[in-house]
């Protein structure tokens, strides 16, 4: 009797063979494989320069195996806009955490936008700095206890979160502006059709793409892989809902040419 | 060629567009704008990269990825904006990349004004951001000067692969002088392999960051780094001496400073004193060797600055008492006249011969008096 052996499920071709750093149950790994996915899927990979942040995806450049460079602390959108406007032709991306784009980095992420540069921001929201020990994000949840909000985030006294995407979608520079979650299989592959259309608009030149992922941080959170999944869809979603925050009319046309 | 009226930031910013500048970020600051207003125009109209950013931090990081593609680049910008750009600073030296900064410097600290200072020369000279590192930082002494080291800051920069700085003041940046501009040269747009978007030799590609997690492997990054400065420091001192064959004795000032002071020089020798003056170019790699070959012969040396003697500390290490040690600066944007230096140097002379004098002690209860305050 013959076998039938096939390999369906392997390391990107984007990836390099290296073993993770990231927790168990981190979706960090799950968003550099579709980013991974994407590029090869569109023949991209020798022509990609990807921006990593400072923050857990501090070493990204370690498991993209294409040329990347490593910013300061909030700055990718910036270090992203040299590149790209001195190489025009290059596919050139961020990934960056919620400390990184939200807090330190606010300012280069907005004037990125409404600058209307011709990059693709790929930012992860887990609601705590996951590298220095989980402490309060300006994305953490009312009431959620962190290392430097240990009673819960007080509003009153520490502010209340910010909706990134649908502030990002109030930039005219803007394209294309989503949320998209990576809790689950369906959520995973809508989180990659998204960050193919990002890539696509790029690629077309009609603009600034960014895709927010709500992401886990198990560790930082104190909880099981599966329970940050089911804490993510119960406590984050209603807070920053799924959706498309800023699709121009020329982003349309790809996303319906499919 | 012709002679062309020229305010100094435009002189500055048309020559490296003519020595291949690919691209360039800036952010309005007086004294520097008209730097970043003659690009806004003349880079878009070449094809070349310009972006207005939305702050000194964002420039410099735009520096920061443009200097990863190789290609040349540069920013601009004056002492406030140059304070937020030393985060940028680091991490270029940090990943060795080429790139140019121009501070066209001025009164400080804060806010402080928009006249002529030199009050950044520790900032640039001795490092401003965190981490160690140095940067190559020439100072013109007038407009045709900071055309010609223009072109100069983009060769060491890629020579080196570090930052070079082109040490200006508001004077330099906003007076109008006669200066021939260079011709145009080719724009490189062949990267070298170590950058990104280059052609790597095969299987390989390029990662450029400013991390060594491992302390033991940062630490050979910086015995790597230290050795290359001491190579710059060798092979790149550049300065230039006036009347100092029999000189016995000597100023030292860089930039504008050293402009006038060579005025109160020659109005001292047409009155037989046998004075010279020093005037370094690379304030970093400071002309150590030409000043300690000088030192002996001299009976007395005076620093000249606008500032608060900050160039006077690294003279007084190479000086190490074995002549007195005169020092007389302005502060606060405040340009000093010939007379004033020329007064300074008379004091030397008739001065009692104390090699352990206190140089800025005098010299500060001096200002105590001049802008009338009490001690």
């Amino acid at each position: 009797m013959d076998t039938d052996i096939r390999l369906i499920y392997d390391r990107p071709i984007g990836f390099t063979d290296v073993t993770t750093h990231y927790c168990p149950g981190c979706t960090h790994g799950v968003a550099h494989r579709l980013i991974a996915e994407v590029l090869e899927e569109m023949g991209e990979l020798k022509n990609t320069i990807g921006v990593a942040p400072v923050g857990c995806s501090v070493f990204a450049y370690n498991y993209f195996d294409f040329d990347f460079v490593e910013a300061a602390h909030g700055r990718a959108p910036a270090m992203a806009t040299g590149i790209k406007r001195t190489l025009p032709d290059k596919m050139v991306f961020t990934y960056q955490g919620d400390g990184d784009l939200a807090s330190m980095g606010m300012g280069e992420i907005v004037a990125a936008a409404a600058r209307g540069e011709q990059i693709s921001v790929f930012f992860i929201n887990n609601t705590n700095y996951g590298m220095t020990g989980g402490q309060m994000a300006p994305t953490t949840l009312p009431g959620q206890k962190t290392s430097s909000s240990p009673l819960g985030r007080d509003v009153e006294t520490q502010g209340y979160p910010i909706r990134t995407a649908e502030l990002m979608s109030s930039l005219d520079g803007a394209s294309f502006v989503v949320r998209r979650s990576l809790h689950d299989a369906r959520s995973i592959r809508n989180s990659k059709k998204a960050i193919r259309t990002a890539f696509e608009v790029q690629k077309q030149g009609l603009g600034f793409s960014f895709v927010e992922l709500l992401s886990t941080c198990p560790t930082n959170w104190g909880m099981t892989p599966v329970n940050a999944r089911e804490w993510l869809k119960e406590y984050m979603i209603p807070q920053y809902p799924i959706g498309d925050f800023k699709v121009s009319s020329a982003v349309e046309e790809i996303i319906k040419g499919g | 060629m012709a002679l062309e009226l020229i305010k100094g930031n435009v002189a500055v910013a048309e020559t490296a567009l003519r020595a291949g500048l690919v691209s360039y970020f800036g952010y309005p600051i007086t004294p520097q704008t008209e730097l970043l207003e003659h690009l806004s125009v003349r880079m878009p109209e070449l094809g070349r990269a310009f972006v207005q950013a939305e702050s000194e931090l964002g420039a410099i990081n735009m520096v920061y990825g443009a200097a990863c593609t190789g290609l040349r680049t540069m920013t601009s910008s004056s002492s406030p904006g140059v304070s937020l750009m030393q985060e940028g600073l680091s991490y270029l030296a940090g990943t060795e990349l080429p790139a140019v900064i121009v501070n066209v410097v001025r009164g400080g600290p804060g806010l402080g004004n928009i006249a002529p200072s030199q009050a950044d020369y520790t900032q640039m000279v001795h490092g401003g951001g965190h981490g160690e590192y140095h940067l190559i930082v020439l100072a013109p002494a007038s407009v045709q000067e900071a055309v010609d080291l223009t072109a100069l800051t983009f060769d060491l920069a890629e020579k080196y692969r570090m930052v070079v700085c082109l040490l200006m003041d508001g004077y330099l940046g906003q007076m109008m002088e006669p200066v021939e501009l260079p011709p145009f040269a080719p724009v490189r747009m062949k990267a070298p392999s170590w950058a990104v978007g280059a052609e790597h030799p095969d299987g390989e590609r390029a990662v450029l960051t400013s991390i060594n997690i491992s302390p033991p492997v940062q630490e050979v990054f910086n015995v790597k780094m230290m050795s290359r400065w001491e190579e710059i420091e060798k092979s790149e001192v550049r300065y230039k001496g006036y009347y100092l064959d029999d000189a016995e004795y000597m100023v030292v000032g860089y930039g504008t400073a050293g402009r006038i002071a060579l005025t109160s020089v020659r109005a001292a020798r047409e009155k037989g004193i046998k004075i010279g003056l020093l005037r370094p170019i690379t304030v970093s790699p400071f002309p150590v060797k030409v000043l300690e070959d000088l030192v002996p012969r001299m009976k007395g040396i005076l620093v000249v600055e606008m500032n608060n003697g900050q160039m006077l500390d690294d003279v007084s290490a190479i000086v190490a008492r074995r002549t007195p040690l005169h020092f007389y600066g302005r502060m606060g944007g405040v340009v000093p006249y010939p007379d004033e230096f020329t007064t300074a140097i008379e004091e030397m002379i008739n001065g009692e011969h104390d090699v352990n004098r206190d140089a800025r002690g005098a010299w500060l209860a001096k200002m105590r008096d001049l802008v009338g305050i009490g001690a």
